[in-house]
């Protein structure tokens, strides 16, 4: 009876994980490195839900392809806070399941968290996904990101030609860096098309509040918007509500497509499952990890949707052609004459921040044309 | 069978199976261990329509939160902020008042600390920390003080404005981190100015948890004494029994409400200073972390009772920790430990009804044993 309690699937990743934990523990320091050569236990850590059509489902489709990569055991947790939570789970993963390699996929995992763990367990790699790896932070620690800006960019090409109203919109969690840059280079996206077009951005206060989300929505639509796009964990209110208000829309973070099969018109996407099984594949060769990776469309870190139905001829026309001038590399969102939305100015004529200028990852401003601001 | 007082005849109309305080001894230890049990029992009929065994999830809550130095660890850093959050709940708890909006007084407690502490660099640590623990323990008093002030003074309910009052204080907080006292180095994370080394509360010797534990078991002793040692507890334990009999003595019904609410938000408050202080070094969102609603149910399951919420907030806090590994080892959801508290709670509140029933059972068990 006993036996058919336990779900057989529970009862071997059990037995398998606890042996692994004695194996491990029982070596000393250094031949653990020398085991995690051979075979590998990697831990997936998220902020939100793995299935929330957003930047937590983006991570978990990486972690599976992981998963069904030779010698991996994969350790997934999810909905751990930007918290000592996170402490807690990835010291539990490296002791409790002999986790080797860590990707705790949150923004506010890296300071003071993993910079505080990382010395602790020195045969252990921390990669974090959108933290700022320094010279002198730890060394077995590191940071990872994408250039999905430029996704953005392409979002605003095609909005640009779809909006009537010339006015988009944008549903934005927090007035950060990353997040400041996705408005501006949807707006400088869609100018790209129509210097007379404005973006609204309304900021919700935080990654996931759902109803906020809708409520944003609702009063860009009020407000005119016709084309919105956004930059929450989980885009899945936003992209419904906005084609329930009869409003195109932009994904973020996976393809929202099947939510909206008629008002989707592309989206900007992580390709996580490229970059961790690449990673991965170093560890487990015993190759050394970059404290410092980063990569765009080019280095297949982010890609865009395919283009919906009601995207016209001239506006997939140009979506091509800009995607192709940034897969030369090089490609400035970011260039002058431009000033903020507040008349300062951001970039002179002549100058340009590429997406690998890492400036751009203390962007503090929105630009002219986006209505709204950073607090 | 000599201690039977004529009060005990008096209020049942015949003689009790045991004296009284035997009696209610049994029933303060048994029904909420018998409320524990039948909430795991439960939850574990919850896991088999899961098709997961409960004796697994038992032995990783186990695993997790108890079975190394590692588990404790990661156990007694839910402990210090459970201990002063279920005070918070247990102290208005015994002047009759359901106070459950304590989370709102830990992250303003917090919020304080940070802010005195980020300013107090150049004076000595320990006038750091006099003035770090002075303001959070004001800030936080205040705030539920304020509930009490809102019950005695215009009836407001106390239950429905601390709830409501936690979400105001909660967007006061995102409010002044993000704008105010937000450190403009904190980019991607919204945080208030880092407080100096030296205001940091260091980890216990030996051991790797900070001095908030200890410091939280020793309010818990304190607040026991407090309550059942003293004059002014007494008088507070009157005033919840029966508040107008509390009234026609002459007791200062409004000064003792008033009081013993800031007493309860304030040490709410100190368990936010500890959070910043020993944990994060700053005011952050992740000092909203629920961890005053926990809270209430460590105070329920403890019966208000300040010496038995250490031991429960132990307990809980050993199954908050348990979280991350039962989610990896069994394929359940992070909720699944919210869903065994709620089933502990509701049996809990259900048990409520039994209070005062078990002298007739314990009667009938006596009465079988001498039929045998």
């Amino acid at each position: 009876m006993k036996k058919t309690l336990i779900s057989p699937f529970s009862r071997r990743s059990f037995l398998k994980t606890t042996g692994a934990l004695v194996a491990t523990t029982a070596m000393p320091f250094g031949m653990r490195a020398a085991f995690a050569a051979g075979k590998l236990t990697v831990g997936f850590v998220y902020v939100g839900a793995k299935d929330d059509y957003g930047y937590n489902q983006a991570h978990a489709e990486g972690a599976a392809a992981v998963k069904a990569m030779e010698g991996v055991t994969v350790l997934e947790e999810e909905n751990v806070p930007e918290s000592v939570d996170v402490v807690n789970t990835m010291e539990s993963m490296i002791n409790f399941d002999g986790a080797a390699l860590l990707f705790p996929t949150s923004f506010g995992y890296y300071d003071p968290y993993i910079k505080e763990t990382a010395p602790k367990y020195a045969d252990v790699r921390f990669q974090h996904c959108g933290g700022l790896w320094k010279e002198g932070d730890p060394s077995n620690a590191g940071s990872y990101f994408g250039y999905i800006g430029m996704g953005q960019y392409l979002n605003g090409v095609v909005a640009g030609h779809m909006t009537k109203s010339k006015k988009i919109g944008f549903v934005a969690a927090k007035p950060i860096p990353q997040v400041l840059n996705n408005i501006n280079s949807f707006l400088l996206g869609a100018r790209a098309v129509d210097p007379e077009i404005t973006c609204q951005v309304i900021f919700t206060g935080n990654w996931s509040l759902p109803v906020k989300e809708a409520e944003a929505t609702n009063a860009l639509a009020d407000q005119g918007a016709d084309v919105i796009t956004c930059h929450v964990d989980g885009p899945k209110v936003v992209v419904e509500t906005a084609a329930a208000r009869g409003c195109y829309v932009c994904g973020y973070h996976v393809d929202q497509s099947t939510l909206a099969p008629e008002k989707y018109l592309t989206g900007a996407e992580w390709n996580w499952p490229h970059v961790y099984t690449d990673f991965v594949k170093k560890a487990l060769a015993g190759e050394p990890i970059d404290n410092f990776v980063r990569g765009g469309l080019t280095d297949g870190f982010i890609k865009m949707s395919p283009l919906g139905p009601s995207v016209t001829e001239a506006a997939a026309k140009q979506f091509e052609a800009v995607k192709a001038e940034i897969m030369k590399g090089g490609f400035a969102a970011i260039k002058g004459p431009l000033k903020d939305n507040k008349g300062n100015v951001v970039a002179t004529a002549g100058q340009a921040f590429p997406e690998t200028d890492i400036a751009l990852e203390s962007m503090d401003y929105l630009v002219e044309g986006v209505i709204g601001s950073t607090n | 069978m000599t201690n039977i007082s004529q009060n005990d005849v008096a209020a049942t109309g015949r003689h009790p199976a045991l004296p009284s305080w035997v009696i209610g001894r049994i029933e303060s230890f048994g029904i909420p261990l018998l409320a524990l049990i039948a909430g795991s029992i439960l939850f574990s009929l919850f896991l088999m329509t899961e098709g997961k065994s409960p004796l697994e999830f038992f032995s990783l809550v186990w695993r997790a939160a108890f079975s190394s130095a590692f588990s404790w660890k990661n156990t007694l850093s839910h402990v210090s902020p459970l201990l002063m959050a279920a005070l918070c709940v247990a102290i208005p708890a015994r002047l009759g008042l359901m106070v459950i909006g304590g989370e709102g007084a830990i992250i303003l407690g917090g919020l304080a600390a940070a802010v005195v502490g980020a300013s107090c660099g150049t004076y000595p640590a320990f006038i750091g920390f006099a003035l770090m623990i002075i303001a959070s323990f004001l800030v936080g008093g205040i705030w539920i003080g304020t509930v009490g002030a809102l019950r005695v003074k215009r009836g407001v309910n106390e239950t429905i404005s601390s709830l409501l009052m936690a979400y105001i204080a909660t967007a006061i907080f995102n409010q002044l981190v993000e704008s105010v006292f937000r450190d403009p180095a904190s980019l991607n994370k919204p945080a208030t100015m880092p407080i100096p080394d030296v205001l940091r509360v260091t980890d216990l010797p030996f051991l790797s948890t900070h001095w908030g534990v200890p410091v939280g078991i020793l309010v818990c002793i304190a607040c026991y004494f407090l309550l059942e040692r003293t004059t002014v507890g007494f008088a507070a334990r009157v005033t919840g029994d029966n508040i107008r009999a509390a009234q026609v003595q002459g007791l200062p019904v409004s000064r003792l409400v008033i009081g013993f609410t800031g007493l309860a938000g304030g040490l709410a408050g100190l368990g936010g200073f500890f959070e910043v202080s020993a944990i994060y070094g700053n005011a952050n969102d992740s000092l909203i972390s629920g961890v005053g609603n926990t809270g209430i149910l460590v105070a329920f399951l403890a019966r208000h009772h300040p010496l038995a919420i250490i031991p429960v907030a132990l307990l809980f806090g050993g199954i908050e920790a348990s979280s991350g590994l039962v989610q990896r080892r069994m394929d359940l959801p992070d909720a699944t430990i919210l869903v065994f508290e709620g089933c502990i709670f509701i049996l809990v509140l259900l048990s409520e009804t039994l209070y005062g029933r078990s002298d007739s059972l314990i009667r009938k068990i006596l009465i079988a044993a001498r039929a045998k």
